[in-house]
């Protein structure tokens, strides 16, 4: 996975297909990242997601635990209408900032 | 004129790896009713869903046949995926949102996808014997 380092602030850039095969790898690089840069504000860079199921809930959810841990915040960026259709239908933003390109289909 | 009715059956083993496999294929079946990008997408998105929880729950510690049957009459696609595995001991409780026993890399909601993308989702299932979700998805004429 591509990331993004400024200061305290990590951009993640998620591309492909997020389901459950791919989540694992996606769900332990994003658990190694945040326990070596303990960082305060985590951005999810969702521009380049060609598809997502609900796996990329529990990813979020996975973020949103560590991110409370660390008294930090999660930002989705740059959702495509698809992925964003699960995540309005999960109430993300409830949990979440849902920044530019957020919009549900 | 008569319409269109056709078929597809799919049988393949419950590797994660085969979960982009199952939705591309019932999704490029589909395609012939012309769906919107947007009905493609939850297709796919439903068939993901269905063909995971028979990964992750039917066959827990092995591997297992999933059988799938698309069934195309008229602008309705009915989905049959069908597993031989462990069974679902409680159908509405793992219908509920956030329910899951999946553990941290589900996140309860793939019922809730199925069900919310797709005009109809039936469980039948029977522990010890397998699972079988039919999902009904009615394709909107653009013409």
């Amino acid at each position: 996975m591509e990331y993004k380092i400024d200061e305290r602030t990590i951009t993640l850039m998620i591309s492909g297909e997020l389901d459950h095969h791919t989540l694992r790898d996606t769900s332990r690089e994003l658990g190694q990242i945040i326990d070596i840069y303990l960082p305060k504000k985590l951005i999810f860079d969702m521009r380049a997601v060609r598809f997502m199921d609900s796996s990329g809930i529990a990813l979020i959810i996975k973020a949103i635990r560590r991110m409370t841990e660390l008294s930090g915040e999660v930002v989705l960026r740059n959702v495509p209408p698809s992925p964003m259709k699960i995540f309005a239908m999960a109430g993300i933003s409830r949990y979440v900032t849902v920044e530019e390109g957020g919009k549900a289909v | 004129m008569s319409k269109p009715c056709d078929k597809l059956k799919l049988e393949f083993e419950s590797k994660s790896v085969n979960e982009s496999f199952a939705r591309a294929a019932v999704g490029a079946f589909a395609a012939r009713l012309d769906p919107s990008l947007e009905e493609l997408n939850d297709i796919k998105t439903s068939v993901s869903e269905a063909v995971t929880n028979c990964i992750v729950h039917a066959y827990p510690n092995g591997i297992g046949p999933i059988y799938i049957t698309v069934k195309i009459s008229g602008n309705i696609l009915d989905i049959r995926i069908k597993d031989c595995g462990r069974g679902i001991e409680n159908v509405e409780q793992a219908r509920e949102p956030m329910f899951t026993t999946g553990g941290e890399e589900r996140s309860g909601m793939g019922f809730t996808v199925m069900e919310s993308f797709c005009d109809g989702l039936k469980v039948k299932s029977k522990p010890g014997v397998g699972t079988t979700v039919t999902l009904t998805k009615r394709i909107k004429s653009r013409r």
